[in-house]
């Protein structure tokens, strides 16, 4: 189990990373090349003031007519994406991991805090399957492989708080949590949750289009 | 299946006779040329950033206006043709390719509504239109929609007017016109004027009176027009909607190049939406200009500049209580709603918004070739729309403003069938009205 451990926390954290910002980075060379060649105009047309307009305007909270018209999903979506990538950075645990291995370190959430956000994490999950299972717009799009994202994300969180609650055998708990953070970075570049890159860019372009070329804002 | 997908087949010769020539090879053949060469990056990131969250559902009138059916949802309709095509690699049967294209052309307007409802900004019109796109080149197209490409690809008008029809219509038009403003001209192909008047070819086949009144207006103002007498004369533009990019290039060169043998300073285009899509957005690309490759103005912007200007003045104002549509192509298209807004305004003081308004209005459910789709696809569009009639009925307006041919067919069809007793309007019907007219006869 140990070994398992020592592998999951060494070199399969190059592992991940390395696929996680190559496949980004090749993702965004890939598309932004196609692009190149096929659709040469997007970049004639793109503006870089609309698009940072258009993707500040979105990571705002209800500066957007959808937004405003769903405050449900809206604060939902907010809280869960905040918490999603804020606990793995600032996570104690996680810091003191990164101080063990290279000496750099950082501030940290206070426990209590990191507890809260992960469960608000999973809150979100299940708030999105819920939400899936009986918005009939949502359910008739919805497809297996969209659960299972949902799932690959969860993963990580639960087996955390399983974790540091020590509830079941905490050593394989933390393998478990180990090895689920990793499949979830491995499936970023793969899956839609490749929004992380593609949000900026789809909206970099949308933005230019709107409100470069059709004088018209795009929310 | 939904509801929809079972419900009653709608016959479309064009739709129907088109699939059974069709075999799978050629269906694959031709959606992956379509989705792997023709379309890039733009469609792979759009397909596959989807989250498939359904939050663009209530940008959809056919989504509201149909009891909120998910298949009508901007998703839902990708759903139901590119995903399906592009995960089964093109193996899609005849059948599938028959009810993509109802979808796509006569169950979307391609205005754009959604894409302000989505985060990530996913363009459903465009998607849309790389169904459109597929379509037209297995010749599955519906009937009437096709026959003005066909009109287009002859003539180079939408409406198979001949080249001496279209001249005898200006001549009768300025005849006519000639009784109220004795020195009026419609100056036909006259080199080195500032502004080439073009106009889609409904007008001088059934709307004739707009060719009259936008001369008076010119009349009054003091331009120096002129209307050209060969083809190119006509701005729209249903090759655009049909998926024929190719024939919307030629069509659009047809154009600029008319304006560039006049050496005319800018084009004045009449109120028409997609034909100012076609111009500034789909058109000018396609034959590979950034810009349009002469300034071209809608009518709205000209109308506008000619008030600010001065040009036309108020004579009297429509009293009773008006609200004004928002075409998606003006609105959507070129942020144009308070240049519109101003126009009408200026003559009918007492105007209420509908809601919501600006670039968030409902469609009018007749733009995107949808009511060019003809009488056999007309209730699913008039159905489909049951949204906009309420929202105008909540106006309690006499009058809707709606400076868009398509959308006056659209709106006309919906008061109609939803008992709405109101008038619909151009601003060129308003301002020859209530414009001062100095030099006519009374």
């Amino acid at each position: 189990m140990h070994t398992v451990y020592i592998f999951l926390t060494g070199p399969m954290v190059w592992v991940s990373l390395l696929i996680l910002v190559f496949g980004l980075i090749g993702k965004f060379i890939y598309l932004t090349s196609m692009a190149k060649k096929r659709d040469p105009w997007i970049f004639n047309y793109f503006q870089f003031k609309y698009a940072i307009k258009s993707i500040l305007i979105w990571l705002v909270p209800f500066a957007t007519m959808n937004m405003r018209r769903n405050p449900v999903m809206t604060v939902v979506t907010f809280v869960f994406h905040i918490c999603l990538i804020i606990v793995p950075i600032f996570a104690l645990a996680h810091v003191i991991m990164w101080e063990e291995a290279w000496g750099i370190s950082w501030w940290t959430l206070p426990e209590t805090v990191a507890v809260t956000m992960s469960f608000l994490v999973l809150g979100g999950i299940l708030f999105f399957i819920i939400r899936r299972m009986k918005l009939p717009e949502a359910r008739y799009v919805t497809r297996v492989q969209d659960y299972f994202i949902l799932l690959i994300v969860a993963l990580p969180f639960l087996t955390g708080l399983l974790a540091y609650y020590q509830i079941f055998n905490y050593q394989l708990m933390i393998i478990l949590h180990v090895a689920a953070g990793h499949i979830m970075l491995i499936a970023i570049p793969f899956t839609w949750l490749s929004h992380l890159l593609l949000f900026p860019m789809l909206r970099g372009y949308v933005g230019s289009e709107f409100q470069g070329v059709r004088n018209v804002k795009d929310w | 299946m939904s509801e929809a997908a079972t419900a009653a087949k709608i016959e479309d010769p064009g739709l129907d006779q088109g699939v059974e020539k069709l075999t799978r090879d050629q269906i694959q053949s031709t959606i992956l040329k379509v989705v792997n060469q023709e379309n890039s990056a733009r469609l792979r990131a759009m397909v596959g950033t989807c989250v498939s969250c359904g939050l663009c559902s209530e940008a959809c009138h056919y989504f509201m206006s149909y009891d909120r059916n998910p298949y009508y949802a901007p998703v839902g309709k990708v759903k139901e043709t590119l995903w399906e095509m592009m995960s089964r690699n093109g193996r899609v049967s005849k059948e599938f390719i028959r009810r993509a294209a109802t979808t796509a052309y006569t169950e979307c307007n391609l205005c754009k509504r959604c894409v302000h409802f989505c985060p990530f900004g996913i363009d459903t019109a465009y998607l849309m239109t790389v169904v459109r796109r597929i379509c037209h080149l297995l010749g599955v197209t519906p009937q009437y929609l096709q026959d003005t490409c066909h009109s287009h690809s002859a003539t180079f008008n939408q409406m198979w007017v001949k080249d001496d029809e279209w001249i005898d219509s200006l001549q009768w038009q300025e005849e006519e016109a000639r009784d109220e403003f004795p020195g009026l001209r419609i100056p036909l192909d006259k080199e080195g004027s500032d502004i080439m008047y073009s106009v889609i070819a409904p007008e001088p086949k059934f709307r004739a009176q707009l060719i009259y009144q936008a001369a008076a207006i010119f009349q009054v103002a003091g331009s120096d027009w002129t209307m050209p007498a060969t083809p190119g004369w006509d701005n729209s533009d249903m090759a655009m909607f049909s998926g024929d990019a190719e024939m919307m290039g030629r069509l659009k060169k047809k154009h600029y190049e008319a304006a560039r043998r006049l050496r005319v300073k800018k084009i004045v285009m009449g109120e028409c939406g997609h034909a100012y899509r076609s111009v500034y957005d789909m058109g000018n690309r396609w034959l590979g200009f950034k810009d349009m490759p002469i300034p071209i103005i809608h009518a709205i912007q000209f109308y506008c500049e000619l008030l600010r200007a001065g040009k036309i003045k108020v004579a009297s104002r429509i009293t009773e209580l008006c609200t004004f549509h928002d075409p998606c192509n003006t609105v959507r298209g070129m942020g144009l709603h308070e240049m519109g807004r101003e126009v009408a305004r200026a003559f009918c003081p007492n105007m209420v918004e509908m809601h919501p308004n600006r670039e968030h209005n409902y469609c009018c459910c007749a733009g995107g070739g949808v009511i060019n789709c003809g009488p056999p696809h007309k209730m699913t569009r008039v159905l489909g729309n049951r949204i906009k009639a309420e929202q105008l009925k909540a106006t309690g307006a006499k009058i809707i403003v709606a400076p868009c041919h398509n959308c006056h067919g659209g709106l006309e069809d919906i008061v109609h069938h939803y008992k709405l007793n109101m008038k619909i309007k151009f601003l060129g019907d308003i301002i020859y009205e209530h414009m001062q007219k100095p030099g006519a006869v009374e």
